[in-house]
């Protein structure tokens, strides 16, 4: 897959369709991979990276990147142009300042995952099958590759690509993979379970915001959180309310337009499960207010932009079963 | 207005009216001397869609125990159709505070016209007793804010 997207971004910038390439280079060590922009094939031959840790989105670069002069070529996968179809709807990005070539995902690993056997000193992988081969300064290790898939991958809800210029391999279908299902168990739990469960879970934020600096569904020039007079600006929560603040209003603020990319749990540090609260959200709407999938058009209303007449109320929610 | 005399935990109920239908009503209800507890702060907005969910949660934060939101009713907006908005908003705000474990009988969306001075004093009585029944609000308390 390497090859194939690398000479596709030399021969763009070749003949002149694009004149940069957004793509991702080595971090520190092999399993950061981290975006970049390439202005040559120089440039591409020297760094440019493409393998099973390259799961970073670039979509939200894009709302910067597609404002500058000439195209800029990105490299999707499905998720991921989900989240580059909302942003154009939203009007954050300039479309026609992009090209896109979807590329297809058989999912991504998880670093944190392999170092949780034991694994060290990763230098590279390669998946065989149903294996994963790691390569580490110790020498050979090995594992199977459903164990260090990376959470956002197992939940994945589409291999379709659903905006692109060109397509690297065949398109994908949407998929079921019953991403609903730590929220429903959350749901049958008892108030009080839930409140521990998610004190437990929240009281480990360090505020650092890159769930929110990640998501290509924060994209506001001034956020909330970056208000100096709103007592929350960029600091450690002070007891469990900003804490429960800060997630429920991030949550909130891209209720309807979250694709559900994933991107926000899986930078954060912590390993909070934020995406539980946005799936709640998703969950909500698709069950009160029919079936809606952000991103999937550039042309819908959003759900919270929207209404119907007989809406149920919001009683609704203290009538449910289980307290 | 009643005077509370005896010790018992008197909840503080925050009170979200909009201008046009339901602050009219809580103005209707104190000119027929009707009863509804002093525990009940309205703060007038001018309309329920101007309530976002950060007020809310705000409005726990200074020592709420209770939060109710109130407008016209839906299709008698001053606004038209801000009403139907809050609604979705209010329904999916307070399905995630349940969802977090915050008791979900501290909140509640009532809608109220300029004509029901009576509705606004029962909704008052029903809703600061149901809150006084869950005790003082602690899961969402700002502990910096607690008074005593
Ligand atoms: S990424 Fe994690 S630790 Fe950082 S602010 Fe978000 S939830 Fe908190
Ligand atoms: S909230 Fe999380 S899952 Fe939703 S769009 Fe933002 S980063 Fe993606
Ligand atoms: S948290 Fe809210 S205000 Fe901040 S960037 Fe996201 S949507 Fe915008
Ligand atoms: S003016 Fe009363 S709800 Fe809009």
């Amino acid at each position: 897959m390497q090859e194939a997207i690398i000479s596709k971004a030399k021969q763009l910038l070749a003949d002149g369709t694009v004149n940069r390439v957004i793509g991702w280079k080595k971090g520190e060590f092999a399993y950061d991979i981290t975006p970049a922009i390439f202005e040559s094939a120089e440039e591409i031959d020297a760094d440019f990276v493409y393998d099973d840790f390259t799961s970073a989105n670039v979509s939200k670069y894009l709302v910067k990147e597609s404002k500058k002069e000439g195209k800029v070529l990105a490299f999707l996968k499905p998720c991921d142009t989900y989240s580059l179809n909302q942003l154009t709807k939203e009007h954050r990005v300039k479309r026609e300042n992009i090209y896109v070539v979807g590329i297809p995902s058989d999912g991504k690993l998880d670093a944190e995952k392999i170092k949780a056997k034991g694994i060290t000193g990763i230098t590279g992988v390669e998946k065989d099958g149903d294996t994963l081969k790691i390569s580490t300064i110790y020498g050979e290790e090995t594992m199977p590759v459903a164990e260090a898939m990376s959470n956002k991958c197992l939940s994945c809800k589409s291999k379709k690509h659903v905006t692109y210029d060109e397509l690297i391999g065949e398109d994908g279908e949407v998929i079921d993979s019953n991403r609903f299902g730590m929220v429903e168990e959350l749901e049958n739990m008892t108030s009080q379970e839930r409140y521990d469960f998610w004190r437990n879970e929240l009281s480990k934020c360090i505020r650092c915001n890159a769930c929110r600096n990640v998501c290509p569904a924060c994209t506001c020039e001034n956020c909330v959180f970056d208000n100096p007079d709103s007592g929350v600006q960029n600091k450690a929560a002070a007891d469990s309310f900003e804490e429960n603040m800060f997630h429920i209003i991030r949550a909130f603020h891209v209720a309807g337009r979250c694709t559900d990319c994933g991107e926000c749990s899986r930078v954060c540090p912590q390993n909070i499960p934020l995406h539980l609260l946005n799936r709640k959200f998703i969950k909500d709407i698709n069950s009160l207010y029919g079936e809606y999938q952000a991103g999937a058009d550039t042309t819908s209303r959003a759900p919270l932009n929207d209404y119907t007449q007989d809406d149920c109320e919001a009683s609704i929610v203290h009538e449910r079963g289980v307290e | 207005m009643q005077v509370n005399e005896n010790k018992e935990f008197q909840p503080l109920i925050v009170a979200f009216c909009c201008n046009w239908c339901s602050y009219a009503g809580a103005d209707l209800s104190g000119t027929n001397r009707l009863n509804y507890p002093t525990n009940v702060k309205i703060i007038r907005v001018p309309c329920s869609c101007r309530v976002n969910p950060m007020f809310i949660l705000r409005a726990f934060q200074k020592g709420a125990d209770g939060v109710i939101l109130c407008g016209c009713h839906p299709g008698d907006c001053h606004y038209t159709s801000g009403n139907y908005f809050t609604r979705r908003r209010m329904t999916l705000l307070f399905s995630m505070l349940d969802f977090l474990g915050i008791e979900r009988d501290r909140t509640r969306v009532e809608w109220v016209s300029a004509a029901e001075g009576a509705k606004f004093a029962a909704t008052m009585n029903e809703f600061t007793e149901a809150v006084k029944k869950l005790g003082p609000n602690r899961r969402l308390e700002d502990l910096r804010c607690r008074k005593q």
